[in-house]
């Protein structure tokens, strides 16, 4: 049996332009809410012995320390995460002082980021981000070169970049939703994981376009839509397993791993398994639409 | 025995031994138990510790931007910057700190299992800083005075001062200003008692370049005042009020160029407080000013070990998933690359302790993560063998034609993730450095194992016998 996956890909373009639009959509309305180590800030975590106290009485007891807007998050059990402007380490030892007086608490962790390391940080990812993706599309476009006819090789670096787009952009939707509705930051961990989304997404889309070389070189340039379709269906199997079992590592961190790498697999799982997605349904039915495309400009 | 059954037997020696070099305590128990029942006397395999970051063993990293404004020599300023705390560090008793230059005028402090972190700031901060002044010009100090008053005008109006062009002009001493001259140049710092006056003073003797130095400041400031501050105030209590603040000045006036390189400093001093400065001049005054951290982080003992437990239970059910999924749907090709899996991970631990690679948990995300991935090769071979099967070619040249082929797909995607790694690992920050190191090391060992590892297991066990039991394929 053949599938034929690019017979409805207006249907696939329209879902995932809408889940594109909602992820931009949400970007403007929500923003993204960035973690201390790019904006600069203090953050600490405490956990109460018997009960947390409410938000109110730990704001009221923080009042005179000045602390701008504090920040304060439950996680699991009696534990609490407070974030607020900067402070030395005399103040912290101050508010740990403050809070222990409410009910007898112990300090998990504390960090302080200064103003000028969080834009450092920022610069840096920024760069990161834009390297990588200068690097994936100049080898693609590279690793692509013999591959001239029909399709340019330049091509398929394009339609990839496009899926890479889509697949970093619904996970960055998400977390802005996440942030907006549970305070969920946007944390190097986080940052990682989009990039290693990057090298993964185009992985799965490098698979299905060399398989589509391949089958060009074996078969000739003719029908060039059955021979992506084809291609699609011979990497089907390998794209299946190759994401499932990526996965359930994934998944296995995210409900049993440390609290610092739940949100760096959620991202991932859903990185990965929109770069599934896209792969087959985007980026192949992309090459697809653009061969039409220009042999309709030709004709 | 065939070429390939060596290095089938290779390969068993390596896992074996990266396996009991990544974990020892099964194979030192039971040498200790046959050690004990038969009173033999087997070694144990040397055992090595994992390097963990502070973000699982607890205890506090700071980051100090140091002031090289001053300084001509900006490496060799930091270098000795360093080398001073990291003396302090260790008097402190620190096990395994870490101390390094960051950028050119960073330095990172990491302190194992320090609890007590103002203590450790105290420690590291508080290191003297020992300075020189001379006497501003007139000329020179109306500026400042001129801006302080302007700043004090406006403070009382409530207006932002920050907002005043050159403001930190009014930060500056109106009077003295810094010379070359720093404790830098300090080679040891001495207390003695004044046979005559049987007051206390402090010696102070300079190295070669200091001595240099002051001589040159003494010769161009005769018959004017020279100002030492410690740590940016009045080295002693100057006017004698019990506290050192800035009415203190303590700036004895320079009689005759000096040279020899040996300075006293006199005054109504207690031994004590002679000794307290003495010691901490020698054990260390800092070339350059650093201030507070700009960066701090404190781990608690208890959460790091929490979370590397839970992110090792999770990378553990995480293998046993792969390894089931790779069995229900490859069978006994399947059963090979769980096998090389394990291999896999036995060999990348070995590798983290031999390195030594500090494990952070980024570093454990991502070798998790490379569990997952490390399969990757292999489906994409073992799919090409099905397919190969199917279009009816024989066991062996399936087999072979499966690496074959699938080998473009694997090193390009490969490739392209190892990429990214070192754009993460060149441009990103120490967690993401972390994180793109191990994954980088995994995608490499696992090219290793998903290729080289799982041909050899196949070689050695599907035969011509297999082609009975091609279901299993």
């Amino acid at each position: 049996m053949t599938i034929n996956f690019t017979k409805y890909s207006t249907f696939y373009y329209v879902i995932s332009g809408l889940l594109i639009v909602a992820a931009i959509v949400s970007l403007f309305m929500f923003g993204l809410k960035f973690g201390i180590e790019f904006i600069g800030g203090s953050s600490m975590q405490v956990e109460f012995q018997k009960d947390r106290p409410s938000n109110e009485a730990i704001q009221k007891a923080l009042k005179s320390f000045n602390l701008g807007d504090i920040t304060i998050q439950p996680t699991q059990g009696t534990g609490t995460v407070l974030q607020f402007k900067g402070v030395d380490e005399a103040t912290h030892q101050k508010i740990l002082a403050e809070l222990k007086k409410l009910n007898s608490a112990t300090e998990k962790s504390f960090q302080y980021i200064g103003p000028s390391i969080g834009q450092e940080l920022r610069n840096k990812t920024e760069l990161a981000i834009v390297l990588a993706l200068l690097a994936i599309t100049l080898y693609i476009a590279f690793a692509f070169r013999k591959v001239s006819k029909p399709v340019n090789s330049w091509k398929y670096g394009i339609t990839s970049l496009i899926a890479l787009f889509h697949d970093v952009l619904i996970p960055i939707g998400v977390f802005s939703i996440l942030g907006r509705l549970y305070n969920v930051e946007i944390t190097i961990p986080i940052v990682a994981a989009l990039l290693t989304i990057l090298g993964f997404s185009v992985h799965d889309t490098i698979v299905i376009f060399d398989r589509i070389r391949e089958n060009i070189l074996r078969k000739g340039m003719g029908q060039f839509e059955e021979t992506v379709n084809w291609s699609l269906n011979q990497t089907l199997g390998r794209s299946i397993s190759t994401v499932l079992t990526v996965e359930l590592v994934l998944i296995s961190l995210y409900f049993l791993g440390g609290e610092t790498l739940k949100y760096f697999a959620l991202t991932l799982i859903i990185g990965i398994t929109s770069g599934a997605y896209s792969s087959i349904f985007i980026a192949s039915p992309l090459l697809v639409s653009w061969y039409k495309w220009s042999l309709k400009r030709v004709n | 025995m065939q070429q390939k059954h060596y290095i089938f037997i290779g390969v068993l020696v390596l896992a074996v031994l990266a396996g009991i070099f990544a974990y020892p305590n099964y194979f030192n128990n039971s040498v200790d138990f046959l050690n004990h029942k038969l009173s033999w006397t087997l070694p144990h395999f040397p055992e090595k510790p994992y390097v963990l970051g502070l973000d699982l063993q607890g205890g506090v990293s700071l980051v100090y931007q140091a002031d090289l404004s001053q300084t001509a020599d900006k490496t060799g300023a930091m270098s000795g910057l360093r080398d001073i705390i990291e003396r302090r560090v260790n008097m402190f008793g620190v096990s395994e700190p870490i101390i390094q230059i960051q950028g050119q005028d960073r330095l990172v402090v990491e302190l194992p299992g320090v609890t007590d972190v103002q203590q450790a700031i105290q420690m590291i901060g508080q290191t003297p800083y020992l300075e020189f002044d001379e006497q501003r010009t007139e000329a020179e100090s109306k500026p400042i005075l001129d801006k302080i008053k302007e700043i004090q005008a406006a403070q009382e109006k409530k207006e932002d001062i920050t907002k005043i062009k050159d403001w930190t002009l009014a930060l500056q001493n109106p009077y003295f200003k810094p010379t070359e001259l720093t404790g830098k140049y300090l080679k040891s710092a001495t207390v003695t008692a004044d046979q005559i006056t049987g007051k206390y003073r402090i010696d102070l003797q300079f190295d070669d370049a200091g001595a240099k130095i002051f001589a040159d400041v003494t010769g161009r400031n005769i018959k004017k005042p020279i100002a030492i501050y410690l740590d940016g105030a009045s080295i002693i209590d100057a006017n004698g009020d019990g506290k050192i603040d800035n009415q203190d000045i303590y700036a004895p006036i320079v009689q005759d160029k000096i040279t020899g390189g040996r300075a006293q400093i006199t005054g109504d001093i207690s031994v004590a407080t002679a000794t307290t400065i003495a010691s901490r001049l020698n054990s260390g005054a800092l070339p350059v000013k650093i201030g507070n951290p700009i960066s701090q982080e404190t781990v608690g003992p208890t959460l790091g070990s929490v979370s590397l437990q839970k992110s090792l239970m999770a990378g553990i059910y995480g293998l046993l998933a792969v390894v089931a999924f790779m069995i229900i749907f490859y069978r006994f090709p399947g059963l090979l690359a769980s096998i090389a899996l394990v291999i896999y991970v036995a060999i990348t631990l070995a590798i983290f302790k031999l390195i030594p690679v500090t494990m952070s948990m980024s570093g454990i995300g991502g070798f998790v993560l490379s569990i997952g991935m490390a399969v990757d090769a292999n489906i994409l071979i073992f799919a090409r063998m099905k397919e190969e099967i199917k279009s009816g070619k024989g066991l062996s040249q399936a087999i072979d034609e499966g690496f074959r082929r699938a080998w473009p797909s694997i090193r390009d995607s490969n490739f392209n993730s190892l990429i990214v790694c070192a754009i993460l690992f060149l441009v990103a920050t120490s967690f993401i450095k972390g994180f793109a190191f191990t994954l980088a090391l995994g995608i490499l060992v696992s090219l290793f194992s998903a290729i080289f590892i799982t041909r050899i297991l196949l070689m050695i066990f599907v035969g011509p016998r297999f082609e009975k039991f091609k279901w299993l394929l």
